[in-house]
């Protein structure tokens, strides 16, 4: 059994303020569920910076390659043909034409690799389940979430150190732990 | 939290808090459709329908329903092709530009303005698409391995960058738009009572439910697709451009066209902008959001944006002179002094002087004659295209085979028609989706909300 405090509050600046006196007591913040994104909330309850811009140039430089030994397969290898005259039977000198659509192309598989990856890791695809505890959290409302197993203290504890806060709705509720 | 200088006219007027900011937005979309969005969603569709049964005329019938002839073979098609991708190139600046230059003041209007983005992208595509004649092959334009031989589309080709470039444009945009609204829907899921809608928005918001980690991710997205849409926008109307720089007609073969007609684009989308949410503002009572110090910023965007187009225009017509070449400088002599000179005097009137009216402040903030000036704009740069596109091919370099182009009622049906459907993509979008970005203007709220600043001042 363990104890899932949900701590409300009506103000994104008093839950950073709470956020804050928790940590530094040692409370582990589990999650924080806001309608918009709480700035420097991050750090306080340990959240790293997201590595998501990294995929992203992944994705382009795969783009890229791939667009360019396309262009190069198509134009160059498979069927060379002689446009106007001008000079396109090497990579080199057919370059310069290839750079809209090698661009084009890149920021095609930047864009949407990244987008995918961000709905997986985030879980959130088409038709899955809301999980915030309480629907006002997509409107005004800011919940913290403390659970008994991720920390040292027991539930009396933490209770009042939580109460000490400026909440403005408590919930406990007891989770079978799986 | 990131203050702002009090005497900065603030974003969001009246006393508003998180809780207004939901309400005046969600408000509308729980409540019955007014009698007004009705009416104006029945003319539109009515004007929709008419261009879907042009458009299925003339694929039926073939191209001949249109005015081209042997000379013109470019007329009404790519005019309203480019008039359309320009108009859509506001909503991608409006978000990632805007986004990149950290302007607050974007966050009021860049859900509208980039619905507007794809609504008019999907447009423009209808053109290219139909101008082939046979549709059903339209597939050749991409590089497929196909039966039909071992040839490939032509790399070296703007045609060929075009489709790349506009169909990564409209997919980036709507993948964009999308991941912004996902935290609005969930914020419109929790609030709708109604089971199907709570359903449908349940589906359509992915289950988000706006833990810190996620908005960690969704803050690095913004900024990194922003990022890379910001080149991106620039790309396409330069690439659109070189479908006419490329060649060696002249008029069209001139090297100011990239940046000529990103600015062209800029100043249309804007001013379409500027035409749709001056009306959207009053219907679904927005004013608090979108004032007029958003309306007078959009206004600054216009003048500068137009006053580049100006240069360009003038630009254009002295380097005709002065190249000595004498088939660039008749083209442009028979563009100022031919048989189309009324379209290009409503080109200049529109494009070069009416936004000039906007340095003067009373105009600029005046609701009613920005409205004004914005249709005049659009008129204008569309105008523009005709210009390019018709007088600098009509007559070639052989003077028999000189002619003119006339649209017939297929040409203005289909154009009229896109106005429909576009129209009515507008009023689904304002009807059923949150028509701000919800979250982000709540992020602003105690930089730039008028209580906040007042209390800053105390």
């Amino acid at each position: 059994m363990k104890k899932v405090f949900h701590v409300m509050y009506d103000d994104d600046e008093k839950l950073l303020v709470a956020a804050r006196e928790l940590v530094g007591k040692g409370i582990h913040v589990n999650e924080v569920y806001s309608p918009f994104p709480i700035h420097g909330i991050d750090p306080v309850i340990g959240i790293k910076r997201t590595r998501l811009a990294i995929t992203s140039f992944m994705y382009a430089m795969s783009g890229l390659s791939l667009a360019v030994f396309f262009m190069w397969y198509t134009m160059i290898s498979d069927w060379p043909m002689n446009i106007g005259g001008k000079p396109s039977f090497s990579l080199l000198e057919n370059l310069p034409a290839f750079i809209p659509v090698s661009f084009e192309f890149s920021v095609f598989c930047a864009a949407h690799g990244m987008v995918i990856t961000y709905l997986l890791r985030n879980g959130t695809l088409p038709g899955m389940p809301a999980t915030n505890p309480d629907p006002r959290t997509t409107d005004d409302k800011f919940v913290m979430e403390i659970t008994t197993d991720t920390n040292s203290m027991n539930a009396q504890d933490l209770e009042s150190e939580i109460k000490k806060t400026d909440v403005f709705e408590l919930s406990i509720k007891d989770v079978k732990e799986s | 939290m990131q203050k702002e200088s009090a005497i900065r006219e603030p974003l969001i007027l009246g006393h508003k808090t998180y809780k207004d900011i939901t309400d005046d937005v969600v408000g509308p979309i729980m409540e019955p459709a007014s009698l007004g969005w009705k009416i104006l969603i029945t003319i539109s569709s009515i004007i929709a329908i008419y261009g879907i049964g042009s458009i299925l005329y003339l694929i039926s019938t073939g191209i001949g329903v249109w005015g081209l002839n042997k000379t013109v073979g470019w007329a009404w098609d790519i005019t309203n092709f480019v008039w359309w991708v320009g108009i859509g190139h506001a909503g991608t600046l409006i978000s990632a530009v805007l986004l990149l230059f950290r302007q607050k003041w974007r966050m009021a209007i860049n859900r509208s303005a980039e619905a507007m983005t794809i609504f008019a992208v999907i447009m423009a595509a209808v053109f290219p698409g139909i101008h082939m004649g046979r549709i059903w092959l339209a597939y050749y334009v991409f590089p497929l391995p196909n039966q039909f031989g071992s040839l490939w589309v032509n790399f070296n080709s703007p045609l060929l960058w075009d489709v790349f470039a506009i169909s990564t444009y409209f997919s980036v945009s709507l993948v964009f738009w999308y991941v912004g609204l996902i935290p609005d829907f969930a914020t419109i899921r929790d609030r709708v009572t109604k089971p199907f809608a709570k359903k449908m928005y349940g589906i359509m918001s992915f289950g988000w439910s706006g833990r810190a980690k996620h908005w960690n991710r969704f803050e690095e997205l913004s900024l990194v697709l922003a990022g890379i849409a910001t080149p991106l926008v620039f790309s396409v109307h330069s690439i659109v451009s070189m479908d006419f720089a490329t060649s060696v007609i002249p008029g069209w073969h001139t090297t100011i066209f990239p940046p000529y007609f990103v600015s062209g684009a800029v100043f249309s989308g804007f001013a379409m902008v500027q035409t749709l949410l001056l009306v959207m503002r009053k219907a679904y009572k927005l004013e608090d959001y979108i004032h007029v110090k958003h309306v007078e910023y959009m206004n600054i965007v216009i003048i500068v944006t137009g006053s580049i187009v100006g240069v360009a225009y003038l630009t254009e017509l002295f380097i005709s002179w002065y190249s000595g070449v004498e088939y660039e400088s008749y083209a442009f002599i028979n563009r100022f002094s031919g048989p189309y000179k009324a379209a290009y005097w409503t080109m200049m009137t529109c494009n070069v002087i009416s936004p000039q009216l906007f340095w003067f402040k009373k105009i600029r903030r005046s609701l009613v004659a920005t409205f004004i000036l914005s249709i005049v704009v659009n008129i204008g740069m569309w105008f523009e295209r005709y210009v390019i596109i018709v007088t600098s091919l009509h007559r070639d370099y052989l003077p028999s085979s000189w002619g003119e182009f006339i649209p017939t009622a297929t040409d203005v049906g289909i154009f009229i028609g896109t106005l429909g459907i576009f129209l009515t993509l507008f009023l689904t979008f304002t009807r059923f989706f949150p028509v701000l970005a919800l979250n982000e203007l709540k992020t602003i709220l105690k930089s730039s909300g008028e209580s906040y600043k007042n209390e800053q001042v105390k």
